[in-house]
């Protein structure tokens, strides 16, 4: 037995705001086999999600030629998944060839880093980053090349900075897999980027960018504030508060 | 003076444990987050070996030896600083199995646990947990009552309460509503409605908790609404005369994990004294709501090699100095590298909701786990059973079971509604006597039928969008 609460078009337009699981078909108080199911088949794309690896070619193909690679001490998902120690340093293949590729101090990198989902990156890192490259150079920023980074934690980005001389880090990497979002990229700003100093009190987060979520264009001008500012105050993370689009304060 | 070494003969071996927190450690059931640290136990013979040398451990030495120095924390100098000697007397002389003992007998009594929580350490709540049996952890936490209250009563014999939590990936004020209005329609919200905000941007915190607030009073529900967001952000909204009623902060165990979540005791003290100076409460004036997890130190760089479940009770220690309304660990969120599979975050949770209850706080659990670790709605139904088996003060209500904004699993309304009838288990009385007023359910508690959900959703609606 199965039955939807309520008329079908008074759940449909509250519906219509929200990619949440509501006004779900019961049966007694609990669960249609219908969404049971559905919630299994979900949880199981996830899952998928969390182990594909990223075509690293296709990112550094829509990047362009100012494009270099690196790779965390973490030699497979497996151990990615149980040592997020190795996932935030980078391995020694990875230190000399930065280190190499370094020139001048730059304010920004901008990394790709895979983390928990190779499929959102694919998907929204590449134009994300171009675009956040652009308003930076409008705003007189100089830029390190771009990064792509495997079986990457957020801290690894430190490392990647200190490497290329860059002030400021700003990493675009998959999020943890949603069972309605597999596609989720975060972007996480720290500035003045000390590795094994900086926390994630140091930084600050931009999540839920993907189809549905915060749009691109939204994002992008987020964090170009959040870099503006922070080099203006010194300081990222709780220090700085995203008032970006602060309206004016409460009325009375 | 030389720190004196446990040990424990076993055949012609013998197990020694440099000092009490390796004990502590090495005594711990396994987990990957102890593991990781490179504390527990190498074998399972050491760790059954330290399960009976830290039975054998006098309570009193958890006074004289800290685990994490004293003047190096300060969440230590808290713990020991307010320990209360005559709330201790009754179990001074007692060993850690000692207390197992008594802990499970008759003699521990509600009475007698309400009186003994404040001598108690979160380091011997701990302690005591690691002899514990999951049985046992159940027994002992569903003899312990605490009860809270601001605008409801959270906490009495036979209820449980839940927060509804109506995320939105991008924070959509109607969205939010929506989700607001499917928990309701599901008989949720006692706890809070407590919405994580997608960004932490001042103009969309501030709107967040006006439209939360205007529903709550238009339908004059009791209950109270939160917007889980940094303490420092909580001060702000307060500052500009938001209408805030819960402060929420993650916390952890020690100064330096604080630290990472950019938050320190004066904050929150700072954070706890405007909230109540609000006022807004009407039946009671516990105004903070906290969330926890084994493996946050860790994951900080903070933990003092002090294994993640003695960390965690520790952070019960900082929550019970500021009188919170609700307290829950979120035990499968934090990932794989601490809690691998259901087999770990059921043990977790189970020692979580003990350790908390025992310490005198008002103990939920955000029973979830995440896609990259080895759990599945079964292991949530088994941990959500035992956990309203052992009187859990509160669950989360999430619709679906899928939270969109976080990408996690946690519980649904409908799992609620699941454990109210397999256990008869009560909504907090003046919640329950709205949604009856309302016509969301019958005298009985249970749901009110499909039909005559549609005039349910315009009546709430109005208010809501």
């Amino acid at each position: 037995m199965s039955k939807v609460p309520g008329a079908p078009d008074r759940w449909s337009a509250l519906k219509a705001t929200t990619p949440a699981r509501i006004g779900l078909p019961r049966a007694g108080q609990g669960l249609a086999l219908s969404e049971v199911l559905a919630f299994q088949l979900a949880h199981a794309k996830a899952r998928d999600a969390v182990h594909a690896a990223l075509d690293v070619e296709v990112i550094a193909r829509a990047l362009g030629p100012d494009v270099l690679l690196a790779s965390s001490a973490a030699p497979s998902r497996d151990t990615y998944l149980r040592r997020p120690d190795l996932g935030r340093h980078p391995d020694e293949a990875t230190a000399l060839a930065l280190s190499d590729a370094a020139g001048d101090p730059v304010d920004l990198v901008i990394i790709i880093a895979d983390g928990l989902s190779a499929t959102a990156v694919q998907a929204h890192a590449a134009p994300l980053a171009l675009r956040i490259a652009d308003l930076a150079r409008a705003a007189c920023l100089s830029l390190a090349p771009f990064v792509i980074a495997t079986q990457a934690r957020v801290a690894l980005g430190d490392h990647i900075a200190l490497l290329l001389k860059a002030r400021a880090v700003l990493m675009l990497i998959g999020e943890r897999p949603g069972l309605s979002a597999v596609d989720s990229l975060g972007a996480y700003f720290t500035h003045a980027t000390k590795p094994g100093v900086s926390t994630d009190a140091d930084r600050n987060c931009v999540s839920n960018i993907k189809d549905g979520g915060l749009p691109l264009e939204d994002a992008a001008s987020r964090l170009l504030w959040l870099i503006t500012e922070a080099r203006r105050r010194g300081a990222s993370g709780v220090a700085l508060k995203d008032e970006s689009g602060l309206a004016p304060l409460l009325p009375g | 003076m030389m720190t004196a070494m446990f040990h424990h003969t076993v055949g012609r071996t013998r197990h020694v444990f440099a000092d009490l927190k390796t004990l502590l450690a090495r005594a711990t059931p396994p987990r990957s987050g102890d593991m990781l640290a490179g504390i527990a136990a190498a074998s399972a013979e050491e760790h059954v070996a330290a399960k009976h040398a830290l039975a054998n451990v006098p309570l009193s030495r958890f006074l004289s030896e800290a685990v994490v120095p004293y003047e190096r924390d300060d969440v230590t100098r808290l713990i020991i600083d307010s320990h209360d000697a005559s709330a201790f007397a009754p179990v001074a002389s007692l060993t850690v199995g000692g207390l197992r003992d008594w802990l499970v007998s008759g003699e521990a009594t509600t009475t007698a646990l309400s009186a003994l929580a404040p001598g108690l350490t979160p380091e011997m709540a701990a302690a005591v947990s690691k002899l514990m049996r999951n049985q046992d952890l159940i027994l002992v936490a569903r003899k312990c009552s605490v009860v809270t209250r601001f605008r409801n009563t959270i906490g009495l014999p036979g209820t449980l309460a839940v927060r509804l939590q109506p995320n939105h990936p991008t924070d959509d004020l109607a969205g939010i509503a929506a989700s607001t209005i499917d928990g309701l329609l599901l008989g949720a919200g006692d706890a809070t409605i407590g919405v994580n905000p997608a960004t932490d941007s001042l103009p969309q915190l501030l709107q967040l908790n006006q439209v939360l607030n205007e529903l709550i009073q238009t339908h004059q529900i009791p209950t109270q609404s939160c917007v889980l967001t940094h303490v420092s952000s909580t001060i702000e909204l307060i500052n500009r005369s938001a209408p805030v009623d819960l402060v929420f902060q993650s916390i952890a165990g020690t100064e330096g994990a604080n630290a990472s979540f950019g938050v320190t005791l004066a904050m929150l003290d700072e954070a706890c004294d405007a909230a109540r100076a609000l006022r807004r409460g009407t039946l009671g004036d516990n105004v903070m709501y906290f969330e926890t997890g084994q493996g946050t130190p860790l994951s900080a760089g903070a933990h003092h090699g002090v294994d993640q479940q003695t960390l965690e009770a520790r952070a019960y220690g900082v929550a019970r100095r500021y009188r919170p309304l609700l307290v829950n660990t979120v035990v499968g969120f934090i990932g794989p590298e601490y809690l691998y599979d259901g087999k770990q975050i059921i043990r977790a949770g189970l020692e979580d909701h003990f350790c908390g209850k025992l310490l005198g706080l008002p103990l939920g659990c955000d029973v979830c786990y995440t896609n990259h670790a080895e759990a599945d709605q079964d292991d949530m139904d088994t941990l959500m059973t035992l956990l309203a088996a052992a009187g859990v003060t509160y669950i989360m209500g999430v619709p679906g079971a899928d939270d969109v904004m976080l990408n996690y699993q946690s519980t649904s309304f409908h799992d609620a509604l699941y454990l109210r009838e397999v256990f008869g288990l009560k909504r907090a009385p003046e919640f329950a006597s709205w949604l009856i007023r309302m016509g969301i359910t019958g005298e009985g508690g249970r749901i009110a039928p499909p039909s005559v959900m549609p005039a349910l959703i315009t009546r709430l609606e109005g208010a809501a969008s």
